[in-house]
């Protein structure tokens, strides 16, 4: 019986929804509201939907700009969490307006941006992006030649672990990450293994107990991020980049390059976000900024909407530069 | 140690126990043979360590095949009438009843959806039912998550009403006919092994972010029990009944709908109740796919390695459960023709009224001082515990990793192939049968052609050890919950407590104390897994009739030996199914693993999730994981005569 009522439904709809077939970039009927200038709240200039990426600088950018948009230009704005490659996709369903902070991904904006032609890019939001192999503090304190890689191999026993097979232990993060270690542990010949810890909050955690238990690890991070507000670490020297020394991957013998963050809309937004888009496309700030705010969200019990305030409150220049004239 | 008995434990158990009751064969002692064997194998690792390992190859063209698919159908997405007529009408559909569900939990608002849950669950079982309802729907504001709760339920209402819709009738089917059944176990299975990760990437590739693919995603995980439980409540109506029935005249439908149903009316409660508890268990994993809801709050917590932020959406989770739970077994204890008191009807009636005509009168959201803010104490509380243990946690760490994990890893990634095939058709021949057997061997093979042998060896260590660990812990717990009911009574809320709550809010602490290694994976396993295990064990002993007992008792027995000679061995049925299940449980847990340095298979998956060009890999280890149980399960499955453990758990 639920069968045939089940079926009933199906027929009834596709009736309704026309017979041309329903194609998702395209939606009908209130499944997925038109982003932009689409209907919303009575006295709304719209909905935007930022993507928030599980990190929270990315957060801290998203919420600065969020409110910006809420209490100065009157939009309603969405913040649905999603992972950094499918919020990707959000661009062709309409899930997603803009991803406020970009790492590279050069595979992705060609699928998106030039092929699929869904998405556009909205240029750098200021912030560097710095990955690189750290160890706490207390280490570099005790074995002050640690810092340079060409030591790593006089080191390595003291970052053996149960998991590394002998040899030294590079922890990795979340495998979707930017990665390098491999070919680096290879091509200038360390006596490590990468185990990967399969997500962010081992590494955190690993950073944190070692600081604070005096146990040697050395692990993959990246700048900015708000753990540098609370825990002390420092950076291991690798060759320095040069142009194009990353350029084969399985060759790699160079540090990672200093990355310019950059932001990406979907192309509906462009073409119809009007002030919002205006606002988003000239958001720029410092990896200081974003770290005071990541950090009053994380360490001082602030909701990102509370950080936000507090720092546009003291930076008001800043953001009146953002404003659409 | 030789090769056969570093196999998995639940191997060894079983076979333990089949080799008590068996008569020898020929002149030789059954030890005999074993130890021959055993030998024999352990000769072959001897002389061919090293050779015929199947490295792993992160490019194997299996997985790039598997990847080139996908971008292929990635580009069908709009041209291809298979998208355009089906699969984006199957979102818009679930789409459509998840707002519907939204809306109306929304339209309530808060004062009115704690009347009218406390008014339902009057309904389903009386006022003590009612007050636990009211006060775990009031827990979520004072959690300080009212709107992500509601946004859970929302996403719990719709994918267990579709869940239910699709599979009530399919199970009354398959319990009608077992051609259909036959047809239909096999893809409950693999849905039930499958790791939710695994299906993840192709439900994106289907169906897109958000709620709807969360909806449809947590549907997968849901049904199953739907269908099982509902087929098991058709074909247990007594034939008696329905023969009646048929011989006064009745036509099929008749007797499906006036006799049938009826009958198997508590049982497809209890389907319900399933159901949703499975359900509930997705909340966090369809928020990586951006469904709205507390996994929210829960991945939040995870990138601020906050504990504090997600104990409170954990226990929102639980609390969510016990409610449901209550409801509904309520509803499935009652006789299939009882009704609702008059005096019920009133209460409930008023209660939901109450609550509605409040809803304007009352703030619109949940009063800010009517929450608590547990997030600074627990952070505390987390952080003396992670210093303090610290010590302890790394030796027992350290200790189970070198003197078990290690050696044990060692030897399943330096055999050769085919010994371990040999070993384990041995094994699973002696223990299961020939027909199992080759299904395991098939399994095995597959999983070598995949790809995936390094990989799938690691993930087996990994296993094997948990399984061990939590056999141990489960039937020590569930001794002594037999022994003494307070004691059982006190533990019952604990287990129910470790089942429900994510793995992910005790993983923080677990990561801090005992690092990215193995050792945390297999720690999350057992959390998960010990409480059904406990639960079966106290059940089984508990479930030896009492005359046998007093005899036992009367006769002299000490307590010690009354556990050892006479509970434990006619228990012997519950505790091989609770072996059983404690491996399925854990392979459920073999993704999160990946995701706090457990590697292998669990990594896997976690990589094809979230990098496009690994898609393939991630697949593949899916499936791989779905052969790696499907192998376990045949090896030990003989070992008390049963057609399939898994088609017994949820019963």
């Amino acid at each position: 019986m639920k069968i045939r009522l089940l079926a009933g439904l199906l027929v009834l709809g596709m009736a309704a929804a026309g017979c041309g077939g329903a194609t998702v970039g395209t939606p009908s009927g209130s499944a997925a509201p038109q982003p932009g200038g689409g209907s919303a709240a009575p006295g709304s200039a719209g909905t935007v939907k930022i993507a928030i990426n599980p990190w929270v600088g990315y957060e801290a950018s998203a919420n600065v700009v969020a409110y910006l948009l809420k209490n100065e230009l009157h939009y309603d704005v969405e913040l649905p969490e999603i992972k950094e490659q499918l919020a990707w996709e959000g661009f062709e369903t309409g899930d997603v307006d803009v991803i406020i902070e970009n790492w590279g991904h050069p595979d992705l904006k060609k699928k998106y941006v030039e092929e699929k032609k869904v998405a556009v890019e909205a240029g750098s939001t200021g912030n560097k992006g710095v990955i690189g192999w750290y160890i706490p503090k207390w280490m570099a304190d005790q074995y002050p030649d640690i810092t340079d890689y060409k030591s790593l191999n006089k080191y390595a026993h003291l970052f053996k672990t149960s998991e590394s097979g002998g040899k030294g232990q590079l922890l990795f993060g979340d495998p979707s990450y930017v990665s390098n270690e491999e070919a680096l542990i290879k091509n200038l010949k360390l006596d490590y293994k990468v185990v990967v810890g399969g997500s962010e909050a081992s590494l955190i955690k690993g950073a944190q107990q070692a600081q604070e238990q005096k146990k040697p690890l050395l692990f993959y991070f990246w700048d900015p991020h708000w753990l540098f507000n609370k825990t002390q670490l420092v950076r291991v020297k690798l060759p320095e980049y040069t142009e194009g020394c990353d350029a084969d991957p399985k060759k790699v013998a160079c540090d990672y390059p200093e990355m310019d963050l950059d932001k990406v809309v979907s192309k509906r937004f462009a073409d119809t976000g009007g002030k919002a888009y205006e606002l988003v496309k000239n958001f720029q700030w410092t990896n200081e900024d974003q770290n005071a705010v990541a950090n009053d969200m994380t360490n001082n019990g602030m909701t990102g909407e509370q950080a936000a305030k507090k720092w546009l409150d003291a930076n008001t220049a800043k953001w009146q530069a953002w404003l659409p004239k | 140690m030789t090769t056969q008995q570093r196999l998995p434990a639940p191997v060894e158990v079983t076979a333990a126990g089949t080799a008590e009751g068996a008569a020898s064969r020929g002149g030789l002692p059954r030890w005999a043979w074993y130890a021959g064997a055993a030998a024999l194998l352990a000769a072959a690792y001897a002389v061919f360590r090293g050779t015929g390992t199947l490295p792993h190859d992160k490019e194997a063209p299996q997985f790039l095949a598997v990847t080139e698919l996908r971008e292929w159908i990635d580009d069908q997405r709009d041209l291809n009438p298979v998208f355009l007529y089906f699969l984006n009408y199957v979102r818009l559909y679930v789409a459509e009843v998840h707002g519907l569900f939204q809306t109306v939990l929304n339209a309530l608002g808060w004062p009115g959806l704690v009347g009218v849950m406390g008014g339902m669950a009057w309904l389903a079982g009386g006022w003590r039912v009612a007050l636990l309802a009211v006060a775990g729907v009031g827990s979520f504001g004072v959690l300080g998550l009212w709107e992500s709760s509601v946004e859970t339920l929302a996403l719990v209402g719709a994918s267990v009403l579709l869940s239910l819709a699709i599979g009530v009738p399919l199970g009354v089917w398959a319990g009608l006919s077992r051609r259909v059944r036959g047809l239909v176990t096999p893809v409950l299975d693999v849905m039930q092994i499958m790791p939710t990760f695994a299906y993840l990437a192709p439900l994106v590739l289907f169906f897109h972010i958000g709620a709807p693919a969360g909806a449809i995603a947590t549907m997968i995980y849901s049904i199953p029990p739907a269908i099982r439980i509902t087929s098991l409540a058709i074909q247990e109506v007594s034939p008696a009944a329905v023969e009646a029935s048929a011989s006064l005249g009745a036509t099929p439908a008749q007797t499906l709908f006036k006799v049938r149903l009826p009958l198997a009316r508590p049982r497809i409660a209890l389907a319900a109740n399933q159901t949703v508890m499975m359900a509930l268990s997705m909340v966090v994993i369809a928020n990586l796919i951006s469904a709205p809801g507390l996994g929210g709050d829960i991945i939040r917590g995870l990138s601020r390695a906050q504990v504090g932020l997600m104990l409170p959406a954990g226990v929102a989770i639980v609390v969510t459960a016990v409610v449901l739970d209550r409801m509904l077994s309520a509803l499935a204890r009652r006789g299939p023709r009882s009704r609702a008191g008059r005096l019920d009807l009133a209460a409930a009636g008023a209660l939901a009224a109450a609550g509605l005509a409040l809803t304007p009168v009352l703030p619109a959201t949940w009063p800010q001082e009517w929450t608590v803010n547990l997030a600074a104490p627990v952070n505390e509380a987390v952080h003396w515990v992670e210093s303090t243990w610290y010590g302890a946690t790394t030796f027992v760490k350290d200790l189970t990793s070198h003197a078990l994990l290690n050696p044990l890893e060692g030897l399943l990634t330096t055999a050769p192939w085919w010994l371990v095939a040999l070993a384990v058709l041995a094994l699973a021949w002696r223990v299961s049968g020939a027909r199992p057997a080759l299904t395991a061997l098939g399994c095995l093979l597959a999983i070598a052609l995949l790809g995936l042998w390094e990989h799938a060896m690691q993930t087996m260590t990994t296993v094997a050890v948990a399984v061990l660990v939590t056999l141990v812990l489960g039937l020590l717990l569930g001794v002594a919950a037999a022994r003494s009911p307070r004691y059982s009574a006190l533990q019952r809320p604990l287990l129910d407590a470790a089942q429900t709550m994510p793995a992910f809010v005790y993983l923080l602490p677990a990561l801090a104390l005992f690092g990215s290694t193995r050792f945390t994976a297999i720690f999350a396993s057992v959390v998960y897994a010990v409480p059904p295990v406990a639960r079966l064990v106290e059940d089984g002993i508990r479930a030896v009739p009492a005359p046998v007992v007093e005899a036992a008792l009367s006769a002299g027995s000490t307590p010690g030996q009354l556990l050892w000679k006479v509970q434990l061995p006619m228990a012997r049925r519950a505790i091989l199914l609770a072996a059983n299940q404690g491996i399925v449980m854990t392979l459920a847990m073999v993704v999160v693993g990946g995701l706090v340095g457990a590697g292998a298979l669990g990594y896997d998956v976690v990589v094809g999730f979230s990098q496009r060009a690994d898609f393939g890999m991630g697949f593949v280890a899916g499936v791989a994981t779905v052969l790696l149980g499907v192998m376990l399960d045949r090896i030990t499955q003989g070992a008390d005569g049963r057609p399939s453990p898994r088609r017994r758990k949820l019963t």
